[in-house]
Parts: structure tokens; C-alpha cells; sequence
């Protein structure tokens, strides 16, 4: 199991990932109280898994499928009712353009 | 003061035979509501409107249904097409869902009184509802505790008797633990007994609806109403559901209660709760009951195991909250559409949100999957397998709810500290069986503080757990007692 030490960086990197913009003087505050639970939760290494089978759901079930027939959908004007920028039957978001990692496309 | 008729099943029974109507019934809790809720703040909304013109649509003739007339609360992160569903989040605060989640409209086909929907821990993520974003709920037994969580609203309503049952939701204990720190009962069904369309996700493989009531037949009567196959929940069991209610009577002869040893925990187990347990475990001898001991060896993982596992599936549910499609979007300038998301969403969510988003995205990232989530499941394999074990020797598992009672705000700051409470709780999850809280006892603080007794069960075993709660409840009084407000 990794090291339970993680860095700054590694939270400032796994906060680009989970899209959560955390201010420079806000990280060493969540770095401290993650690194406590992922210490904790470091103990999972001393069970022998050997054989084991992950269980990702623990009652049994096997793929649900339904017919593939057309049926009501969400109206337009609902799926939009929340929408905190709309325009016509879209929702608005700033321009999507290619660069760089750091931005979209 | 007290609710009249005093149960769920009385005042359904009380209406069904006309001995008071639905609009009177739920005036008095509307009343009590208004009178106590400024106190407790149980309630994120109420809608005493719509209630009253449900109530009277009951004494009209024209809803009828196993629940019709009585009032319910149900925790504010089931959808509901009325009001709002805010999951006690800036993220969602004026969200409005568009269509009912499948037990809302259960609970109206069968003709309930909706008042009004509960506070909860943001998100359900938390022990005490101290996480909540929106207010901060109090214990009826002591305004200076928590109520537990995260369906600490639900909890408090019931507690409170501003209603005569609420609906929750448990994904590590967050129905069972409000109810034992609340003194009432608390139910969290089977994986897959309750269908889960139109909870708000946190943990897709963990989450359950359940009832919280004044006692077990109560609690039987909602599980009548909410239980069976969802087409629109792919995880809901196609497994027939019994009436809950026509054998709760019946004791069970030659029960076999299971004690584990790895639940009597060497520290951090409050010494009036295990004393009030153990009075329990008498109480069960008493009534014809064997002891016998089990063990459930992988225990003390259980919430190493379930905090990998819960936030990595929620880091997963809440990539939704966007900016875009509903929710909070940032006001804040954006050079692009990235920048719109983190913004929001760190605006949006609190800060026990933004941490179990954060382990879960890095206990799932590339190079880390194998070793924490991976390695997580394979645990759960395990702990299901020690219950399989525990339940060839027998009927049902006892241990307590909480190892705390209820405490003050700001005592667990610590997240850690906090995840603790969740010993006795989270193993039911991860393995998808069905758990049982209900009162036991009481502290002996100046002000009573309730203590919750445990009962885990097989799978669909439902019928038999519910059952053998009866019985400690019709041999003791502390389902009773009421909370003086």
C-alpha cells in the first residue's frame, strides 16, 4: 500500500482532478485531515486478501436490463427547470475551445 | 404533552375509524411544529398548505391507503416535485427535483400526510447533522446534543413529535445512529429492499431508505408500504415482501442471539451503553432467548473499509454537481469552462464534502485503484463472509447502536473522531444486511440521554428481525417514554 504521507502536491493535483478550485491558504488545512484518514485507513494492508474476490455489490444481482422500447423521457422544460444558465432547449456554459491541459478540449 | 394516539398505527387507526380527522391531526402537529421547530429546526421546509389539503382530500374519501391521514416527515435528500430537495447543501439549496422519488409517492399512494422534509448532515455525509450547510438540529432528550446523523432531522422530528414517523436514509449508519441518540426506532432495510430512485447518491453500493418511528410496529407498517421492486432501481431485489406486520406479534421460540466479541470494544464504548446492552441480553433470556457467542474477526476494518469505499463511490455521484445542468453555479469570473466547474463546486459543497470527494477521487486515481479501493472490496468480501458465518449459529446479531450517547456540537471536530461513531454501523452496509436500532435505555445524566440496542439480521430477514425487536420492546417500556419540550 502507498505511503499514507501525502503532499500538498498531491492534494492540490487530486483537487484538478475532482474539479474543486481550493485556494493556496486552504491546503495545508485539508492536506493535514486527509493524510490523518488515509493513515487510518492505512490498516486495511495488514489483512490477507490472497483469493479474496472484490464484492463491488453485496447482494448478488446480475446485469438489469429493460426492453429497449421508447418510453416518456423528461420534458425539455423540466430537464432546463434547474438550469442556472439556459438558452432555448440548451444549457449555457463559457466557450469550449482547445489549449492547453489546463483548460477544456 | 403527547401526540395523540400515540403511534403511527393509532393515529391511522384513529383516523380509519374516524375517532379524529386527517385536517385535525395534522393541525395539531403543524401547531406543535410552529411552537417547537424554531428550537429543534428539524425541518429545512415545511408545507403546511399542501398538507392540510392532502389531509382534508383524506377526510373527503378520497385518498385512502394504508398510512391515510397521518402525518410524515422524510429527510430532505429525497426528491420531491414539491418544495425543494437541498440535501442540506449550498450546492442544491434551491433545487427543485423534477419527479418524486419512488417511496414519496408510496407513501401518498397510501395516503400520508407529507409536512414537511428534515434536516441531514450535507449530503448525508456525517454522524451528527452538524455538517448540515443550512442549520444546525438538536436532540429533544438535551437542546445542548446533537441529534445524531446524518438523519438527524429525521430523527429529532420523530423525537420531538413533530411527526408520527419520518423517513431517512443509511449508508453507514445514518438512520440507526440518529435513532439510538434519539431514543426511537430506526430501521436499515436490506440492499435492495427499498428502491433507492430518487435518493440523492452518495454511495450507490451502500445506501438505503429506511423508518424511523416510536416503535417497531410503526416501523413495520412504512416497510409494508416502501419495500418491493422498482423498475426504475436497477438494484432493487425482485424478492416478494412480506406483511411485516401480520406476525410481529409472535415471539420467536428458540431464538439465537449472536455476540460478537469483537464488539466489545476495549476503549471508546461508553460504559451506560454497554451496561444497558447487557440488560438487554437478559432481557432476551428472559423471554426464552439462547446466547451465543460469534465472531466477526475482519469488525475492526469495517470503517477503514468504508471510508475508501463510500467517498470513492461518492467522488463518482457527485461529478454531477457541475454548475451547469442544476445546482450552485459560481458568480465568480471563469476563463473556461474548468475553471465554471471548481469554482462551483467548491463554493457549492462544504468542507466534509470536498474531503471524501478528495480521498475517493485519489483512492481511485491510476496507480492508487489497486491498493485502496480494490484492496477495500476485497475487505468487504470478507466482513459479508463473517456474517454468513455468524448467522449458521444464529438468528441475530446483538450489539449497541452507538458506542457514545448523544454529544455537544464541536466535541468530534476532528473528521476522524467523527468516523468512529460509525463502529457499530458501517459493517451492515458493506455487507448489505438488514440492522435494527431501538431504545434500550437511558444515561444517567441529569438530563436522560436515550441509549440504542442493535439487532443485525440475514438478508430479507426483515420479518424475523423485526420480530425479534417486538419482543424487547413488549417486555420493556422505553419505546414510551417521550421527550419533554
Amino acid at each position: 500500500m502507498p505511503e499514507s504521507h501525502i503532499t500538498l502536491e498531491q492534494v492540490r493535483h487530486v483537487a484538478k482532478l475532482a474539479r474543486l478550485a481550493i485556494p493556496e491558504d486552504r491546503l495545508a488545512d485539508f492536506t493535514a485531515k486527509i493524510e490523518s484518514i488515509l493513515t487510518y485507513v492505512e490498516q486495511l494492508k495488514e489483512v490477507d486478501v490472497e483469493g479474496i474476490e472484490p464484492t463491488s455489490h453485496a447482494i448478488p444481482m446480475t446485469n438489469v436490463l429493460r426492453e429497449d422500447v421508447v418510453r416518456p423521457a423528461m420534458s425539455v422544460e423540466d430537464v432546463l427547470k434547474n438550469a442556472p444558465e439556459s438558452d432555448g432547449a440548451f444549457f449555457k456554459v463559457p466557450k469550449v475551445i482547445g489549449g492547453d491541459e489546463d483548460s477544456a478540449g | 404533552m403527547t401526540l395523540p394516539f400515540e403511534t403511527l398505527v393509532g393515529a391511522r387507526d384513529a383516523v380509519a375509524e374516524k375517532k379524529t380527522s386527517s385536517v385535525e391531526l395534522t393541525k395539531f402537529v403543524l401547531d406543535r411544529i410552529a411552537k417547537l421547530d424554531p428550537t429543534l429546526r428539524a425541518f429545512v421546509t415545511t408545507y403546511p398548505e399542501r398538507a392540510l389539503k392532502i389531509a382534508a382530500e383524506v377526510d373527503a374519501g378520497q385518498r385512502t391507503g394504508a398510512l391515510a391521514g397521518v402525518p410524515i416527515a422524510i429527510k430532505d435528500n429525497l426528491c420531491t416535485t414539491f418544495g425543494t430537495t437541498t440535501c442540506s447543501s449550498r450546492m442544491l439549496q434551491n433545487f427543485r427535483a423534477p419527479y418524486d422519488a419512488t417511496v414519496v409517492q408510496e407513501l401518498e399512494a397510501a395516503g400520508a400526510v407529507i409536512v414537511g422534509k428534515t434536516n441531514l448532515d450535507e449530503f448525508a455525509m456525517g454522524s451528527s447533522t452538524e455538517n448540515s450547510a443550512l442549520m444546525v438540529t438538536k436532540n429533544p432528550w438535551d437542546t445542548n446534543c446533537i441529534p445524531g446523523g446524518s438523519s438527524g432531522g429525521a430523527a429529532s422530528a420523530v423525537a420531538g413529535q413533530l411527526a408520527y414517523a419520518s423517513l431517512g436514509s443509511d449508508t453507514g449508519g445514518s438512520i440507526r445512529q440518529p435513532a439510538s441518540m434519539c431514543g426511537i426506532v430506526g430501521l436499515k432495510p436490506t440492499y435492495g429492499r427499498v428502491s433507492r430512485y430518487g435518493l440523492v447518491a452518495f454511495a450507490s453500493s451502500l445506501d438505503q431508505i429506511g423508518p424511523l418511528t416510536f416503535d417497531v410496529a410503526d416501523t413495520a407498517l412504512l416497510m409494508n408500504v416502501i419495500s418491493g421492486h422498482d423498475g426504475l432501481d436497477s438494484t432493487s431485489a425482485q424478492i416478494k415482501v412480506p406483511d411485516y406486520l401480520s406476525q410481529l406479534e409472535q415471539p420467536l421460540t428458540g431464538l439465537r442471539i449472536g455476540i460478537a466479541k469483537e464488539y466489545d470494544l476495549k476503549e471508546g464504548l461508553d460504559p451506560e451503553v454497554k451496561k444497558a446492552v447487557d440488560q438487554s441480553i437478559e432481557v432476551y433470556k428472559s423471554l426464552g432467548a439462547t446466547v451465543v457467542d460469534v465472531t466477526l474477526p475482519h469488525t475492526k476494518y469495517g470503517i477503514a473499509a468504508y471510508y475508501v469505499i463510500a467517498p470513492c463511490e461518492a467522488s463518482s455521484n457527485l461529478a454531477r454537481y457541475d454548475g451547469v445542468h442544476y445546482g450552485h453555479r459560481t458568480k465568480e469570473p471563469v476563463k473556461d469552462i474548468i475553471e465554471l466547474f471548481s469554482k462551483s463546486r467548491y463554493e457549492g459543497f462544504g468542507d466534509e464534502v470536498k474531503r471524501r470527494i478528495m480521498i475517493g477521487t485519489y483512492a481511485l486515481s491510476s496507480g492508487y485503484y489497486d491498493a485502496y479501493y480494490n484492496r477495500a472490496l476485497k475487505i468487504r468480501t470478507l466482513i459479508k463472509q463473517d456474517f454468513d458465518r455468524a448467522f449458521e449459529q444464529c438468528d441475530v446479531v446483538l450489539c449497541p447502536t452507538s458506542p457514545t450517547l448523544a454529544f455537544k456540537p464541536g466535541d468530534k471536530s476532528d473528521p476522524l473522531a467523527m468516523y468512529l461513531c460509525d463502529v457499530f454501523t458501517v459493517t451492515c452496509n458493506i455487507a448489505g444486511i438488514a440492522g435494527v436500532s431501538i431504545p434500550c435505555g437511558f444515561s444517567s445524566s441529569a438530563k436522560p440521554l436515550p441509549i440504542g440496542l442493535q439487532l443485525l439480521g440475514p438478508a430479507f430477514s426483515e420479518e424475523k428481525l423485526l420480530r425479534a425487536a417486538r419482543m424487547h420492546e413488549k417486555a420493556t417500556s422505553w419505546h414510551k417514554q417521550r421527550a419533554k419540550l
